[in-house]
């Protein structure tokens, strides 16, 4: 069942699912040049629907490849968990569920919920993503030690690669995107321009 | 075979462990005050209460439940919940009913989370629960007067 759900998102994957090079097939001229290409590399994760679709900058959630509104309508709320009577937990358990009337899932994970307003992405520029990923004012608090555990290990973040039935996943693998944010770590972690 | 607690009894239920929540109460419990509407999260009139939150049965498999404690209509009590009914029975808020008990928990969740909400936050609240004979009106009327009587 497992085999034949994972089977169906990957037959299902539409054109918005892309490779995710390994970090040796990343070159720059030098090391910060290889740093922003090994960023850039990254937000091909950062970028993707599974991941902004929870990390909103103004409003809530969207979904869908296509990153359409939330429905029902969802508010971020006081704690990014929805509104006061209609938190998350409404609807989204500690993980995926098959829905048993039409094919699909919802999603789920322990936790669920936005990322803050500080680490809102939708609408922003792949430089603009990276410096507030790297700012401690913004990103929880973290250093670059801290990014890379949340890159390489966090559950919520890792549900990006198994959303569940009907979604598409996010390119390559977490261990994929661990290996290239700890090269762009060591290669001075350099934002791209622009 | 899952033991939780449903309107403060103890049950074990021998049933695929895949089964939603919302069968159980329905079928195997007969405590059909919990509706069927969609079956995806998208109606709300499957709303529990689980471990004291608002939860939509129809996506809640059994095996999840273990330990838990569920209040479905029939179980429910409370501050919020018996001024929420007496507002619901001043007002004749339903019409076919059919959506109403999943209003109810909603509203109120809503009122131990916000004594007084305004327009804006109970239709935010409530956005997740559909009412196909749109009562929506005297829903949100409902909910303030429920919270006027809570106030005193
Ligand atoms: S039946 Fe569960 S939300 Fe519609
Ligand atoms: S009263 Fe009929 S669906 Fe709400």
């Amino acid at each position: 069942m497992l085999r034949m759900t994972l089977m169906a998102a990957v037959l299902a994957a539409p054109a918005v699912a892309q490779e995710l090079r390994a970090p040796d097939q990343i070159t720059g001229a030098n090391d910060a040049a290889r740093s922003a290409a090994l960023f850039t590399e990254m937000g091909k994760v950062l970028q993707h629907p599974r991941c902004l679709n929870c990390h909103p900058v103004t409003g809530g959630p969207t979904q869908g490849d296509d990153m359409h509104p939330h429905n029902p309508p969802i508010v971020r709320g006081e704690a990014d968990f929805g509104a006061a009577g209609l938190n998350c937990n409404s609807c989204h358990g500690t993980e995926n569920i098959p829905y048993l009337t039409r094919t699909g899932s919802i999603p789920g994970h322990d936790p669920w919920q936005l990322a803050p307003v500080s680490m809102g992405w939708q609408g922003r520029s792949l430089a603009e993503i990276c410096a507030q990923i790297k700012d401690p004012a913004r990103n929880g608090g973290k250093d670059l030690a801290a990014i890379l555990d949340h890159h390489a290990r966090d559950g919520l973040v890792g549900w990006g690669w198994a959303p569940g039935e009907g979604r598409t996943p996010a390119p390559g693998s977490q261990q994929l995107f661990g290996e290239l944010t700890r090269a762009w770590i060591d290669t001075g972690a350099v934002c791209p321009a622009g | 075979m899952t033991t939780l607690t449903i309107n403060g009894a103890e049950r074990t239920l021998d049933v695929d462990p895949d089964t939603p929540l919302l069968w159980v109460l329905r079928d195997e419990l007969r405590l059909t005050g919990t509706k069927f509407g969609c079956g995806v999260a998208q109606c709300g009139a499957c709303t529990v209460m689980l471990n004291g939150m608002p939860r939509r049965a129809c996506v809640t498999p059994i095996r999840t439940l273990a330990g838990a404690d569920v209040t479905t209509i029939e179980g429910m009590s409370g501050r919020e919940y018996d001024a929420v009914q007496a507002a619901w029975r001043a007002l004749d808020v339903p019409q076919c009913g059919w959506c109403q008990s999943g209003q109810v928990m909603s509203a109120t969740m809503l009122l131990q989370q916000l004594p007084a909400p305004t327009d804006q936050q109970i239709d935010e609240a409530m956005a997740g629960n559909i009412c196909r004979c749109a009562t929506y009106h005297r829903i949100r009327t409902a909910i303030h007067d429920a919270a006027r009587t809570l106030e005193g």
